[in-house]
């Protein structure tokens, strides 16, 4: 069915379909609406859910870590600060391999504080083991947050589904919400469960001696991934009707293109727009919609014939650049611009993105940061 | 995959039986003949580690040295200063 609503709400009615048993979360702006719209489900007997509300962002995780080990699905929603404060049981979450899924309303992080929208937060939590997935619509938030249940449990990790604050999360589009998820997302399976009648230790301690070879694991997981990503990308279209690239990256105008913007999330929509509008045939687009894993093998396949590239995005890893610019440093040896912008809400607009492709043209490697009001 | 690491680290029940953390001691406290056997120490031990037995129709406090970690607590706590340390050889 049909409906023109919030990115928000849209979130809310993926995980109503999901029907995850215990939902533990605390309100933050941007993300306040997906939970405000999940209790009033609870509330109305639309969805048969344990909602806890719970005192703080570390809590939220920590419930729904304690709740999924006894072997039911969970869900929780932050942005920003909240993020932050429950970034110590992100690593518990994905070490104890427990298939959560967040979805995070992308916001800056203090100080100065700033309640709007860029890749602050979620950037500063890359390294937590978790399947990052960064969205350009709210129909792509929908779908991908079923996704996200499907591809945590077939590889116990925790997936976080990344929305624009503001920019999807409060802005109305026309999104068809589907009538049922069975038939492409079964009853959750856990390997292990918490329970009194077998007891066992879930989030124990590992010596020197066995440690490391749990992080190995994990990484392994999480590049295993990819394929489960791609698969679902595919059997979600079989039965829904709608694809976004092949799971890992998506592609435009990129035929005809010698140079490339590689980007994330809803400003992807912006570039395509002015593709299309300015009918231009030298650049295309790489959207990046999985973040981590990291899509090397794409990234690189994609850009072998270009001449130069440019990555467009709304964060900073101090001390070295956009933290997506040195990802693709890591795999492509040819000249990449790195363009920061749209920090801390600021749009990015069309005449901005005409001037970075502009600066793409110029085959040049630098730091650029988009309508900078300092002096050089 | 190696069977001796279950993926998200998850352990038969037992761990902490199988690992003896009386190693960890640096100093050992010693229970001496002024122990009433009151059972203030058994409460406070964080490991559970003292138990009070009765030797020659005597109660008396029992320390196993083999998960004892040597923390004090017993003897800070003692009301009868009938726990004395010394250094771990």
């Amino acid at each position: 069915m049909k409906k023109v609503i919030e990115g928000s709400h849209a979130v809310a009615e993926a995980v109503r379909l999901c029907a995850p048993k215990v939902i533990a979360a605390y309100p933050i702006t941007p993300q306040t609406h997906i939970v405000e719209r999940l209790s009033k489900m609870v509330a109305d007997g639309q969805l048969d859910s344990e909602f806890l509300c719970v005192e703080s962002e570390h809590s939220a995780m920590s419930a729904c870590i304690g709740a999924q080990a006894t072997g039911v699905r969970t869900y929780t929603a932050t942005a920003s600060q909240g993020l932050m404060l429950m970034h110590e049981m992100l690593h518990v979450a994905s070490g104890m391999r427990l298939p959560i899924v967040i979805n995070v309303a992308n916001r800056s992080v203090s100080s100065p504080l700033s309640i709007w929208n860029d890749w602050l937060d979620a950037m500063a939590v890359r390294n937590s083991g978790w399947v990052q997935l960064f969205v350009e619509s709210s129909q792509e938030a929908l779908d991908t947050t079923i996704q996200a249940y499907k591809i945590a449990e077939t590889i116990h990790l925790p997936v976080m589904v990344c929305i624009d604050g503001f920019y999807l999360s409060h802005t109305y589009e026309p999104v068809d919400i589907p009538d049922t998820v069975a038939g492409y997302l079964g009853d959750y399976k856990p390997k292990v469960v918490l329970d009194p009648k077998n007891p066992i230790t879930q989030g124990m301690m590992a010596g020197p001696k066995a440690f490391q070879e749990f992080k190995e694991q994990q990484h392994r997981a999480l590049l295993s991934a990819k394929d489960v990503i791609k698969n679902e990308n595919r059997e979600f279209n079989k039965k829904f009707g709608r694809i976004y690239g092949d799971g890992l990256v998506e592609t435009y105008n990129m035929e005809s293109a010698d140079y490339a913007i590689i980007s994330m999330g809803s400003v992807c929509g912006t570039i395509k727009h002015i593709l299309d509008e300015k009918k231009i045939s030298d650049i295309g687009l790489i959207r990046i919609k999985t973040y981590r894993p990291f899509p090397n093998k794409e990234i690189i396949d994609l850009t072998k014939n270009l001449k130069a590239l440019g990555v467009l995005e709304k964060d900073i890893s101090f001390g070295i650049g956009g933290a997506l610019w040195a990802d693709v440093k890591t795999f492509v040896d040819k000249p990449v611009s790195n363009f920061i912008g749209g920090l801390g809400g600021r749009d990015i607009q069309i005449e901005d993105i005409v001037k970075i492709f502009g600066t793409i043209r110029k085959e040049e490697e630098n730091i650029h940061w988009v309508g900078s009001q300092l002096k050089k | 995959m190696d069977k001796k690491f279950n993926e998200g680290a998850w352990a038969e029940p037992g761990t902490s039986v199988k690992n003896k953390t009386g190693s960890w001691r640096t100093f050992k406290p010693i229970v001496t003949d002024r122990c009433v056997g009151c059972g203030t120490c058994t409460k406070f031990c964080p490991e559970g580690a003292i138990k009070i037995v009765e030797k020659n129709g005597k109660k008396k406090a029992e320390i196993n040295y083999d998960y004892c970690k040597g923390c004090l607590i017993c003897l800070k706590e003692c009301p009868f200063k009938a726990i004395e340390k010394e250094v771990e050889k």
